[in-house]
């Protein structure tokens, strides 16, 4: 079974075909994140929870998230080309990685035990 | 025997019936052939002289004192019987199979011990009386319509034998096929009512006299609490219920309860047990309905802190407090040499995993989460109840040391056992772990701080936010969480400190959706004479399957806060569709939704708000700015603490 560790060690050497031309926009990429179903398990603002992990503020590059959505057999679906574009999947991955960085667990009171 | 069966009576109130009409209108007394075969049987002399009391009272003219039914009712007998068990309430859905007990309960029985408590849905009424026994360790019983209404309580039947809980199931069933009322009480008889529920109770029954409806109940309520406690169920014949005591045989009695001992734990697999512990490294405890009773909590804190070893609690009951260093998530298995599973539901799904992922011809992925050396110890009592037809038993897992006992009950002698095992050398191994436990728990309680603040401010809102909102509310007051229905990332036991037996009830056990909703108003019901606070966070799907339960809250003055994780959406189901889809290579079709077909609860968005207003709650929403959810939770908690439900509907994130 494939995971997330190993696709990132090879996704490095893969391109995204045309990928270099196309202007990625986090705007259009939240809709697609919506049309497409990332919200399901990985909450509207990539969060993550049980269903899911975070992406918010994804350290992988753009070629690992895109080898991985294609072409997982772990836990999550695959979603082939047929399904979702690389121009929606590349403006996910501006959406995700435009999200604000969290507080600082501290400075919250309700987190306090 | 015609006393003890009650036929004798039966016949002769037939017949007086038939006199007294014969004496006002003589025509009828002219009978057809048809009309002598609707008459029959006609009354035949009893072979017992009849009482002093008998012939009083079918010889004088009935006085406004004088009951029709010609003596005591069977009911009133059944209802002394249920009265020596101690039963608080009967939260039932009425019905004509079972209105004499139903007349003795709230009227020779003055409606306490049990208090009936009325439902829209016998499934409400099951599910009650199983949030009912997780908040205070008793068992309730619920009547039903025996055919229709024991169909509509089935799968509450079923979440309560999967999840072990005890309760009685009445149902009402008119047997005589000659005699009971033709059409729609015919509709509702059967031969076997109990047939439908027999694989998932533990034991039923069908008393055919009042006596053996004594034993029945003393019985049923015997097995039911006997570990590994389970429903079960009495199907009672509205013939035996109507028809009036006959004393003049032998005069009926009421059996004494006795509770029957737990069974314990072989001591030599006990002993084996306690071996494999203290040898190991890095044993890991997993535990997911050991504590029945608070003691069982403290039981297993004594046995972790001697062997300094981690613990899942699996929750579907507090086991473990989540603030002790050695609480620990699933995965920790992956690193055991002995894993001992107490009461697990599922030990293959604990040492090993399933990915769903299409593969193997759509079956999926299954791959061990242990080394192939690690020893397994099992103590379960549910090994004594094993049926055959529904799966509850799960996947066959091979296991080095297994004992069908309770493991509540073995607990005493494990830890013996494990005392005496522990050597010197051992204790000194044993004691080095703490220090490494404690900055492990540490670890894990900041990633999880750090993942409750990602999308913190969001609207739907989080359910991070949503669980912290609450907390921060209920944090000062003797909060018990009395379910949590719909998937909230498990947050309150994540961040929430949960370390009474009663903060944490557990689940359905049987996943029926549905659960959540009168299983809070049940719990919710125990902890009001307990004097906890009750608060259960309520997805909007389990809510409804049979809403009605909120007026059953409003009725009966049960306070209840009641929030909800109203995430539109089956959304269980949501991902299970879109999985599917991208296996098949196809876009999911989302229709004018936000997911696939059948999937979702919106357009038109349910205002939860208003069906709780309409059956008496206080309620407020849609609520989907974070800001506002904590004072309206603050508000929320002063209507509840003043003896009312109240809910509160607010967006959430689908997870
Ligand atoms: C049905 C649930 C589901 C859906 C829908 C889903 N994911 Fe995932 N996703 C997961 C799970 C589970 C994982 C963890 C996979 C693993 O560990 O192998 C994951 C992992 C990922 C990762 C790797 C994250 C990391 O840091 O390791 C990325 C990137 C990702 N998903 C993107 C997406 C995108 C983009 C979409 C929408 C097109 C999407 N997911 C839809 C369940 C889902
Ligand atoms: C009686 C019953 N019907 C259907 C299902 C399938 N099912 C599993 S989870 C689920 C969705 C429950 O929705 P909700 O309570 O809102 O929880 P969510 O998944 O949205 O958190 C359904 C329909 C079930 N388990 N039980
Ligand atoms: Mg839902």
């Amino acid at each position: 079974m494939r995971n997330m560790k190993m696709i990132t060690a090879v996704a490095a050497t893969l391109l995204l075909s045309g990928g270099a031309a196309y202007a990625a926009s986090a705007e259009k990429g939240k809709v697609a994140f919506g049309k497409n179903g990332c919200w399901q398990c990985h909450g509207w603002e990539g969060q993550g929870g049980n269903a899911g992990p975070k992406l918010a503020r994804t350290q992988l590059p753009l070629e690992a998230v895109m080898t991985f959505v294609r072409a997982t057999n772990g836990p999550m679906p695959p979603f082939s080309k047929k399904v979702l574009s690389d121009e929606d999947l590349t403006d996910i991955y501006a959406f995700i990685s435009a999200q604000p960085a969290p507080p600082d667990p501290k400075t919250i009171p309700l987190l306090a035990r | 025997m015609t006393d003890l069966n009650g036929k004798d009576g039966f016949d002769r109130r037939k017949f007086l019936t038939g006199a007294a009409v014969a004496g006002v209108t003589p025509a009828l007394t002219q009978t057809t052939p048809a009309q002598a075969q609707a008459a029959a049987p006609r009354h035949t002399p009893s072979a017992l002289p009849p009482t002093t009391k008998t012939i009083a009272a079918e010889t004088q003219p009935p006085g406004e004192e004088t009951s029709r039914i010609g003596g005591k009712p069977g009911s009133d007998y059944m209802i002394d019987v249920i009265k020596t068990l101690d039963i608080k309430y009967a939260p039932s859905n009425c019905a004509s199979s079972f209105r004499a007990l139903h007349e003795s309960m709230i009227n020779y029985g003055e409606n306490k011990s049990p208090e009936y408590i009325s439902c829209m849905h016998e499934e409400s009424g099951v599910g009650i009386a199983h949030g009912y026994f997780k908040a205070s360790g008793k068992p309730l019983l619920t009547m039903v319509h025996g055919t229709v209404g024991l169909q509509h309580a089935t799968m509450a039947i079923y979440n309560a034998y999967c999840d072990r809980v005890p309760l009685i199931v009445i149902g009402g069933n008119d047997l005589d096929a000659a005699s009971r009322p033709p059409g729609v009480p015919t509709f509702h008889a059967a031969q076997d009512i109990n047939a439908i529920v027999r694989d998932y109770t533990k034991w039923d029954d069908t008393p055919v006299t009042l006596q053996h409806f004594g034993q029945s109940m003393v019985r049923a309520y015997k097995i039911a609490m006997t570990p590994p406690y389970g429903p079960v169920a009495i199907s009672l014949d509205a013939g035996l219920q109507q028809e009036p005591i006959h004393e003049h045989g032998a005069k009926l009695y009421i059996p004494r309860y006795v509770p029957t001992s737990p069974p314990q734990g072989d001591s030599n697999a006990v002993r084996e047990a306690a071996k494999l512990l203290v040898a190991a490294e890095n044993p890991v405890i997993v535990a997911d309905r050991c504590a029945r009773t608070p003691n069982g909590v403290k039981l297993l804190i004594e046995l972790a802190e001697l062997l300094q070893c981690s613990v899942v609690d699996q929750g579907n009951r507090m086991n473990f407090p989540n603030t002790h260093y050695l609480y620990r998530p699933a995965g920790v298995v992956s690193g055991a040499d002995v894993v001992m599973g107490l009461e697990l539901s599922d030990f293959w799904g604990t040492v090993n995993s399933f990915t769903d992922n299409g593969e193997n011809g759509g079956v999926g992925f299954n791959s061990p989460r242990v080394k192939p050396t690690t020893k397994m110890i099992s103590i379960t009592s549910v090994d004594l109840l094993t049926k055959s037809n529904y799966q509850d038993f799960q996947r066959f897992q091979t296991v080095d040391v297994h004992m069908a006992a309770d493991a509540e009950t073995t607990l005493p002698s494990l830890i013996d056992a494990v005392k005496s095992a522990i050597t010197k050398e051992r204790a000194s191994v044993i004691a080095e772990r703490v220090e490494k436990a404690k900055k492990a728990y540490a670890d894990i309680r900041a990633r999880d701080m750090q993942a409750a603040v990602v999308g913190w401010d969001s609207s739907p809102i989080s359910t991070a936010r949503l669980c912290m909102e609450i907390y921060g509310q209920i944090k000062d007051l003797d909060w018990s969480l009395v379910s949590s229905a719909g998937d909230v990332s498990n947050w309150p036991a994540r961040l929430w400190p949960i370390e009474k037996h009663h903060q944490w009830l557990g689940k359905s056990g049987g996943y029926g959706v549905g659960y959540g909703a009168p299983a809070s108003v049940g719990a919710a019901l125990a902890n009001k004479e307990l004097g906890r606070f009750s608060v259960s966070i309520q997805s909007d799907g389990d809510l409804m399957f049979a809403p009605g339960v909120l007026w059953t809250a409003a009725k009966h003055k049960i306070p209840l806060l009641s929030v909800m994780h109203n995430n539109r959406a089956w959304h269980q189901e949501v991902m299970h569709v879109q999985r599917l889809s991208n296996f098949r290579n196809r876009k999911a079709n989302y229709g004018d939704d936000m997911g696939p077909i059948g999937t979702m609860i919106q357009n038109p968005d349910i205002e939860y708000h208003k069906l709780a207003e309409s059956m008496g709650w206080w309620a407020k929403g849609p609520i989907k700015d974070p800001a506002q959810l904590g004072p309206a939770i603050k508000e929320a908690v002063a209507v509840v603490k003043s003896g009312q439900p109240a809910l509160l509907n607010v967006w959430t994130q689908p997870r």
